[in-house]
């Protein structure tokens, strides 16, 4: 795999990310180990660009990255010139200047990642880029789906809630319907595009949307969609499109339940579903630790084997 | 220097005076003198001896109306970084554009005859093609309170316009057209409901779904343009609908125009000639407001102006500085510099058979005229002599570097287009020449 960035889940090749969720085994193994630490990446550094609040995605590559051995490098934006004024142009020049190997970004603009990309020589990778894409949450979801289903071939895997704001919902659709399962989007039409992206189903009705299906991922519900009128009230939402121990049953009894995280109990999802036998939410958490080491890898030439 | 100019043995359309042959053209004192469409042999006859006019042979070219560019945005004053009206009306004369008018949203914005007024002295010092201002409709472009439209008009606003936003209280722009009906002024409206249109930064599509960027639906064209026309109808005012870009909007005009509705419209070539898939890589150049639109639309665009319900070409040029477009999409400013492209865009459509040159023509030039009742866009004797020679045949390849514009934002960069611009002649002057 000759990779310089991830930008996108279609910068990968459905071999592309077999490759990469393999090595992300072998890397969970190594989470396992007493000593969690490889020197795969000794001497690189590593810059977490953060331009938007985020503590789970932040947190989980930069324990991937300490990981591997990186100099790691957290650009927090809050405290940094961009509050003085500073253009991105110029944020990521300064950063240039200081001969990072990887920029790891996230930012409320989609487009951002390639902007930098253009204009650094750097390996970027999209730790979310507006509701334009995450790559390595799509990359860790597959991981998750892989280890438990064994392969996507011909799965059904139904995607709810907020699907045309979400950066998770369009990465994953790209990289599932490239591994060959069945996308469906599920949830009020506000929140869902106009038209079917081409190979995806869609439903308005959570109930059907779920019947038969093997994997279903919850999206958050953010309160701002609400003071913009896409839902009347959580409660309104809640009753249609809130997934519970009842319309979970529609699915297929192995179904498993998956979430990126932070969740909102009471409004997509019931605590009887978050904390029930089907949920694999946590196990995403750590998968998506060794997916972002394995990344990182791969990045960087890939010629430690762990 | 003679004081006579004689442009002979062009191909000359003028769609005022239903002529389309090759013809000789005596310009003197700043005024057409004769248009000659006589034969070859007795127009040799009639020209002037050497040494008594400065003689130009336009074999293989167009002699035409010199083009009006009714939405330009010269920036001057408050953004003299992005253009000044030296600069703008100089890439205007580049692009064959002998007039330009330029849209009140200056900082500050022109909304009383005293800003009126400086531009038309900058012109009067700086300028190398006319200008014609353009005045807000209300005060500041906050769409509160209407400006001093009558006081403009009389300093030298051709029209009134928000453009750049949109007068969302129907009722102001219900006394907008009352009151303008006084001065014979028309509205030029820049339609798109900012609350549809939300925080959107390109065409709401499938390529704003591939793209994963925020959409602005035609819808939010469609509503303004359908509102403006049911209150052109209820005043009797007259209302033009600048940067036409959706399918949606031309179906109504064309079904006003078929009612009697006082309406005129522009679309832009970019609006003819690229879909909103032009943002792919986030390219800043491509966006514009309205936005780039799909397939439809475009085809659209191309019909509106072969059966006459768009009238006019116009480039809604909008020169930005390098800042303003090297930053996140979400961030960048929209606009495009066209005066420099436009002319050879619109000859696509007529190498394509979309219109005759003599329609193409007619919408870069009469048109506008008559739109706005400016005493131009005809080669019949006696008219000022503004007249652009072009050459159809040469390509060349649009380099953005190359502009004279300070506005290099132009999705255009890097594609190959043909037709050029010879000599540009305003008021008997040539303004520019290749």
């Amino acid at each position: 795999m000759n990779l310089k960035h991830l930008i996108s889940m279609r910068d990968l090749s459905r071999a592309d990310i077999h490759q990469i969720l393999d090595t992300a085994s072998s890397f969970k193994d190594v989470l396992k180990r007493d000593i969690k630490k490889v020197p795969a990446l000794r001497g690189k550094t590593v810059v977490n660009l953060f331009y938007e609040p985020s503590t789970r995605t932040r947190t989980s590559f930069e324990i991937a990255e300490k990981r591997l051995s990186t100099d790691v490098v957290n650009f927090a934006v809050s405290s940094s010139s961009v509050t003085k004024g500073e253009s991105l142009f110029d944020t990521i020049k300064n950063i240039e200047a200081y001969g990072v190997d990887f920029v790891v970004v996230r930012h409320a603009s989609s487009g951002v990642p390639n902007f930098i990309a253009e204009h650094m020589d750097v390996s970027v990778i999209n730790a979310g880029d507006g509701m334009n894409e995450h790559p390595t949450q799509a990359l860790l979801d597959a991981f998750t789906i892989r280890d438990h289903k064994g392969s996507f071939e011909g799965l059904e895997v139904a995607i709810v809630g907020d699907i045309i704001h979400s950066r998770v919902a369009r990465s994953d659709m790209i990289g599932l319907l490239m591994l060959g399962s069945q996308v469906r989007f599920v949830g009020p039409p506000t929140l869902l595009p106009p038209q079917p992206p081409p190979g995806v189903r869609m439903y308005y009705s959570l109930e059907e949307g779920l019947t038969g299906v093997d994997v279903i991922i919850m999206l958050r519900i953010q309160m701002e969609r609400m003071n913009k009128s896409f839902f009347p009230t959580t409660a309104d939402y809640f009753s249609h499109w809130g997934l519970t121990k009842e319309r979970l049953a529609r699915a297929r009894k192995d179904a498993i339940v998956m979430h990126p995280g932070p969740m909102n109990r009471g409004i997509e999802i019931s605590s009887d579903v978050a904390d029930g036998p089907q949920n694999v939410i946590l196990q995403q958490v750590t998968n998506g630790l060794a997916v972002r080491m394995s990344v990182l890898y791969h990045l960087s030439g890939g010629e430690y084997h762990a | 220097m003679p004081k006579k100019l004689y442009i002979q043995n062009g191909h000359i359309v003028d769609p005022s005076q239903n002529l389309d042959g090759p013809g000789d053209i005596l310009v003197e004192d700043g005024t057409i003198v004769s248009v000659d469409v006589s034969s070859a042999k007795s127009r040799t006859k009639a020209r002037p001896a050497p040494g008594e006019a400065h003689v130009f042979d336009a074999a293989g070219m167009y002699v035409v109306p010199g083009f009006i560019d009714m939405h330009v945005h010269l920036r001057e004053p408050g953004f003299e970084h992005k253009e000044t009206i030296e600069t703008g009306t100089k890439a205007a004369v580049k692009g064959g554009f002998t007039s330009v008018c330029c849209m009140p949203n200056t900082s500050p914005v022109n909304d009383s005859h005293v800003v009126t007024g400086f531009i038309l002295n900058r012109a009067a010092e700086t300028a190398v093609c006319r200008v014609f201002p353009i005045g807000s409709i209300t005060k500041g472009q906050r769409g509160e309170e209407l400006a001093e439209i009558g006081c403009m008009h009389d300093a030298g606003c051709v029209g009134f316009s928000d453009d750049g936003k949109t007068v969302m209280n129907s009722l102001i722009m219900r006394r907008a057209l009352e009151y303008a009906k006084a001065f014979g002024s028309i509205l030029i409206s820049h339609a798109e409901d900012s609350v549809l249109a939300e925080d959107g930064v390109m065409n709401e599509g499938s390529a704003s779904a591939h793209f994963g960027l925020r959409g602005i639906p035609a819808a939010a064209e469609e509503v303004i343009v359908a509102r403006d026309i049911i209150l052109a109808q209820m005043t009797g005012g007259k209302v033009h609908i600048a940067h036409v870009s959706a399918k949606g909007s031309v179906e109504l005009i064309r079904r006003a125009k078929k009612d009697g509705v006082n309406i005129t419209a522009e679309t832009c070539p970019h609006y003819f000639t690229l879909t909103d898939m032009a943002v792919a890589g986030f390219n800043t150049a491509a966006r514009v407001n309205p936005p780039l639109r799909s397939d439809e639309d475009v085809a659209a665009m191309k019909a509106g102006l072969a059966d006459g319900t768009i009238d006019a070409i116009a480039t809604d040029h909008a020169p930005h500085h390098r800042d303003d477009k090297l930053v996140e999409f979400d961030k960048a400013m929209s606009g495009i510099s066209g005066l420099e492209t436009a002319l050879a865009l619109s000859l696509q459509l007529v190498r394509d058979g979309v219109l005759t040159m003599s329609q193409l023509i007619a919408a870069m030039s009469c048109a506008p005229a008559r739109i706005l009742g400016l005493p131009l866009g005809t080669l019949s004797a006696g008219a000022p002599a503004d007249v652009t020679v072009f050459d159809p045949k040469p390509c060349w390849t649009v380099d953005s570097q190359q502009l004279i514009s300070k506005g290099r934002n132009t999705p255009f960069h890097g594609m190959t287009v043909q037709g050029l611009p010879v000599m540009t002649i305003v008021g008997g002057n040539i303004a520019y020449s290749l």
